[in-house]
C-alpha cells in the first residue's frame, strides 16, 4: 500500500470521454473543476494518473449556445440565482493528459495499458499523492508532448503546484527544471519559456 | 572540485562522454561541478567498468546543448534558472589525456580508452602515492600536485641515470627547483654532484627575490659538501672559506677547449682551426703557454706562415685568447684540480665549484666547465672500462649540472664539446648532465632528445615549448597545460622518472622549517643531539 490509496475526497467529476492518453472528466458542479495542472486520479478498479491540462465550460447540447441574459443585473451571481436551470443547462469539462497508473500496487510513471471506465470517478489528489508522485520526474515528457492548446503551460502549472507539495520547494523546482533542461536541450527557446514561468514561483 | 570530503572519498567531476587515444577522452562535467574549479594540468581518475585508469586534464571547454543558446542566452539574471541551465542545457566538457592503467604489476602506460561514461573525479593521496610512490629513501619528495597537499616524490635512482634537464624562463624557480634536486641525490646517495656554479646559489647562501637570503647545500649538509671556488677572494666575501681554490693551468688547456669557446670569443672556425696545427708545432701542453708569450705582429705572421696558416686568423686568435691572461684563475702550470675534484668525488663527497666574479663570464665559465668536465670524463671512462662489469669498482654515478648551456650546446658546436658527448652516451660511464636553462630551445636538438627526465617551469616562446616537448608523448596537449603554468612555484614534470607527466606546486625552500623536513639542524638541536649521543656513548652524567 502506497499513501496514495490513503484517503478518498469527494470526486471531482467523472469520466465521459477516455482514451489510453488522456481522459476528459465531466465536473459535478458547475465550475468545480480542478484547476491547470492539477493532479488528478480516477476511482475504480486501476487507478489512472492524470494532469489536467485544459478546463472548459460549455452549453450541454452542442446545439443551443448560450445567450447574454444579464442586462439589468448588477453582478454575475445574480444572473445564477434568478436562473437556477443554467446549473442543468451547462457542464464544466476538463481534460487531463494521463501520466502514470497503479498496476499491482505499484505506481507506474506512464500510460496504462487500458483507459479507465466511462463513469470512473475523477477524484483531485491531495498534497500527500502529489508529493509522492512527482518523487520523479521521467513523466514530464508525456506533459511536453501532449496534444493540448499548451502543454508548456501545463507542465509549468503543475510543477508549480508540485513544488508547494514538497518540504524545500525551490530544490524541487531546480531539480524539475534540470530534467526539463535534459528533455528540452535541443530547443532552448522553448525550455527558456517554461523556466520563465517558473522562476516567479 | 576541491578536496576530498571527510571519508577521503575523491570528488566525482564528471563521466567520459567521448574521445580517442590519440586525442584524449571528453569529459562532461556533473552539474555539481563547478568548471571554474578544474585546472589545466589536474591529476584525475577515470574508472572505466574493469579498470582503473590515470590522467591528465589537457584542456577546458564549455557547450551547449542547442546551438541557439549563444544567439539567445536565458535569462540567467534570475539566480533560478541560472541554477537550472548551467550544467544542463549549457555546461562544461574537461578534456582527459589517459596516461597510465592500472595494472596487477602497478601503473602501466595506457593503451586504451576508459568505455563510455566512466566515473572521472580528482585524483586522491592513495592514487598519488599509488602512481609515484610515497617518500623514502629512493624517492625524494619534490612538490604537490595542483591543489593537493599530497607529497609528490621522485624516484632519484632513475632520475640519475639519465641527463635531465630543468628549463624554465628566468625568476620561475629554476634555481629552486635544481636546489631540491641536488638535495634529492645528496640524500638518495644514488649518485654524486659536481656543480658548476655561475653565480654561487648552490653552494653557499644564495639570495631569493626580495632580497632574503636562502642556504645553500654547504650550509645544510656540511659534512657532505665541498665548495671550491675560482675566486677567493669573492667567497670569502660571503663569508664562506672555499675547501679548494681551483687553479687552472695554461697547460691544461686543449684546442677543443677553444672550439667550444669560438662563438663567445668571436673565432672564425679558421682561427679556430688554428689551434690544432699550433698543438702539432709547439706540441701538447705547451702550445697555448708558448703561443700567448709571442708579442708583436712579425713573430706572428712567420708563425703563421711556418704552420701554413692564415696570419689574420692567428692574430686574431692570439689577440682573443690573450684575454685568458687576464683570468686571475689561469697559471703557467696547472695544480692537478681535476685530481682533487675526483678525490672528493670518491669520498661521495658532492662538490660545487664557485665561479665567483668569474660567473658573470661567459667564456671563463664554459673554459672551466668543459676542461674539467673533460679530464673527468676521461677518468670515467678509464675506471668504468677498468672495472669492466664489476659492480664494486665502478666509479661512483656522477651528476654534473651545468647552467647557461643554450649558449654552448648549440647546434653548432653541441657535438664537439663534452657535454653533448655525455649527453648522447647517456649512462654508458655513469656520468650524466643536469642542464639547467632558459632558453632550451637554443640547445642542439639530439642533446634535448637524450634527456631522461625534463622539468620545466613556465616558458613562453614557441620555440623554447617545442623544444622541450619535442618527443613527449601528447606532447600537443602538454603544450597548453606548460604555457599556462603560474610564473612561480610550479613545474611540469615528464619523462622517465616520472610514471606520467604531472604538474607539481614545487615545495617550499627557503623556510627554516622547510630546512628542517630536509634534516637540517640548528645549533641548539645539534648541541642537543651531541649531548645525547654522549649520553648513549658514555651513559649519563654526573648531576
Amino acid at each position: 500500500m502506497t499513501e496514495l490509496d490513503s484517503t478518498v475526497d469527494a470526486p471531482a467529476g467523472e469520466v465521459v470521454e477516455a482514451s489510453t492518453t488522456e481522459l476528459v472528466a465531466q465536473c459535478h458542479e458547475l465550475y468545480e473543476s480542478p484547476p491547470l495542472g492539477a493532479l488528478i486520479k480516477t476511482g475504480g478498479e486501476n487507478t489512472v494518473y492524470g494532469v489536467v491540462a485544459e478546463v472548459s465550460t460549455r452549453s450541454l447540447d452542442p446545439g443551443r449556445r448560450p445567450v447574454a441574459m444579464g442586462a439589468g443585473e448588477s453582478d454575475v451571481e445574480a444572473i445564477y440565482s434568478r436562473n437556477p436551470q443554467l446549473g442543468r443547462l451547462l457542464s464544466t469539462e476538463f481534460r487531463s493528459v494521463v501520466v502514470g497508473h497503479m498496476a499491482y500496487g505499484r505506481l507506474n510513471r506512464y500510460v496504462a495499458p487500458l483507459p479507465p471506465k466511462i463513469h470512473d470517478m475523477v477524484y483531485p489528489c491531495d498534497e500527500v499523492e502529489t508529493r509522492e508522485f512527482s518523487g520523479s520526474l521521467h513523466f514530464l515528457t508525456l506533459l511536453l508532448s501532449a496534444q493540448v492548446g499548451s502543454p508548456d503551460d501545463v507542465a509549468a502549472a503543475f510543477l508549480r503546484g508540485a513544488s508547494r507539495s514538497h518540504a524545500d520547494p525551490r530544490a524541487f523546482l531546480v531539480s524539475a527544471g534540470r530534467e526539463l533542461a535534459s528533455l528540452l536541450g535541443g530547443d532552448i527557446h522553448r525550455l527558456n519559456g517554461i523556466l520563465r514561468r517558473l522562476a516567479h514561483d | 572540485m576541491t578536496e576530498p570530503d571527510i571519508f577521503g572519498i575523491p570528488e566525482r567531476l564528471g563521466m567520459v562522454v567521448a574521445g580517442s587515444l590519440t586525442d584524449g577522452v571528453e569529459v562532461r562535467l556533473d552539474g555539481g561541478a563547478s568548471i571554474e574549479d578544474v585546472k589545466v594540468g589536474t591529476f584525475v581518475t577515470l574508472q572505466g567498468d574493469r579498470a582503473r585508469f590515470f590522467g591528465v586534464v589537457t584542456d577546458v571547454s564549455l557547450r551547449s546543448t542547442d546551438q541557439a543558446l549563444a544567439s539567445m542566452p536565458p535569462d540567467v539574471s534570475d539566480p533560478y534558472i541560472a541554477s537550472v541551465v548551467s550544467g544542463t542545457a549549457a555546461y562544461g566538457v574537461i578534456k582527459v589525456e589517459p596516461m597510465l592503467i592500472q595494472d596487477i604489476e602497478g601503473p602501466m602506460p595506457a593503451k586504451t580508452v576508459p568505455a563510455h561514461f566512466a566515473t572521472v573525479a580528482s585524483a586522491s593521496e592513495e592514487d598519488i602515492a599509488l602512481v609515484f610512490g610515497t617518500e623514502n629513501e629512493k624517492n625524494f619528495y619534490i612538490g604537490s600536485p595542483l591543489d593537493m597537499e599530497t607529497k609528490l616524490c621522485l624516484n632519484i635512482p632513475s632520475l640519475v641515470e639519465r641527463s635531465n634537464g630543468v628549463f624554465g624562463k628566468s625568476g620561475t624557480g629554476k634555481t629552486f627547483l635544481t636546489r631540491l634536486l641536488l638535495i634529492g641525490i645528496l640524500q638518495s646517495n644514488s649518485a654524486v654532484n659536481l656543480v658548476f656554479d655561475m653565480h654561487g646559489e648552490y653552494g653557499w647562501e644564495g639570495s631569493a627575490e626580495k632580497g632574503r637570503k636562502v642556504k645553500g647545500l654547504k650550509q645544510l649538509f656540511s659534512s657532505k659538501v665541498a665548495v671550491f671556488s675560482l675566486d677567493e677572494e669573492s667567497s670569502k666575501r660571503r663569508g664562506l672559506t672555499p675547501d679548494y681554490v681551483v687553479r687552472i693551468g695554461f697547460d691544461e688547456v686543449e684546442p677543443e677547449d677553444i672550439e667550444i669557446l669560438s662563438g663567445i670569443l668571436d673565432l672564425s672556425s679558421v682561427a679556430a682551426d688554428a689551434a690544432y696545427s699550433l698543438e702539432r708545432h709547439y706540441g701538447r701542453r705547451k702550445w697555448l703557454g708558448e703561443f700567448l708569450n709571442l708579442e708583436g705582429r712579425e713573430p706572428l705572421f712567420d708563425l703563421a706562415d711556418a704552420i701554413s696558416v692564415n696570419g689574420n686568423a692567428l692574430a686574431r686568435l692570439h689577440n682573443r685568447l690573450s684575454r685568458l691572461k687576464r683570468f686571475d684563475f689561469m697559471e703557467e702550470k696547472g695544480q692537478a684540480s681535476v685530481d682533487r675534484i675526483l678525490e672528493y668525488l670518491d669520498r661521495g663527497m658532492h662538490v660545487v665549484l664557485e665561479f665567483g666574479r668569474y660567473g658573470s663570464n661567459l667564456a671563463a665559465y664554459i673554459l672551466v666547465a668543459n676542461l674539467l668536465t673533460r679530464r673527468i670524463y676521461a677518468r670515467y671512462m678509464e675506471r668504468k672500462e677498468r672495472a669492466s662489469g664489476d659492480p664494486n669498482s665502478e666509479p661512483r654515478p656522477l651528476v654534473i649540472t651545468i647552467e647557461e648551456a643554450h649558449k654552448y650546446l648549440t647546434s653548432d658546436i653541441a657535438s664537439h664539446t663534452i657535454f653533448g658527448t655525455i649527453a648522447r652516451e647517456m649512462r654508458k660511464y655513469n656520468v650524466t648532465l643536469l642542464l639547467v636553462d632558459q632558453r632550451p630551445g637554443d640547445i642542439d636538438d639530439e642533446v634535448m632528445s637524450q634527456l631522461g627526465t625534463r622539468i620545466t617551469c613556465l616558458l613562453d616562446s614557441d620555440k623554447d615549448i617545442n623544444s622541450v616537448m619535442a618527443g613527449a608523448p601528447g606532447s600537443r596537449k602538454l603544450k597548453s597545460v606548460l604555457s599556462r603554468l603560474e610564473s612561480k612555484q610550479q613545474a611540469l614534470v615528464f619523462g622517465h622518472a616520472v610514471p606520467m607527466p604531472v604538474v607539481i606546486e614545487t615545495r617550499t625552500y627557503g623556510t627554516p622549517e622547510s630546512y628542517r623536513e630536509l634534516g637540517w639542524k640548528d645549533a641548539v638541536e645539534l648541541k642537543a643531539q651531541m649531548e645525547q649521543d654522549a649520553a648513549d656513548l658514555f651513559g649519563p652524567g654526573e648531576e
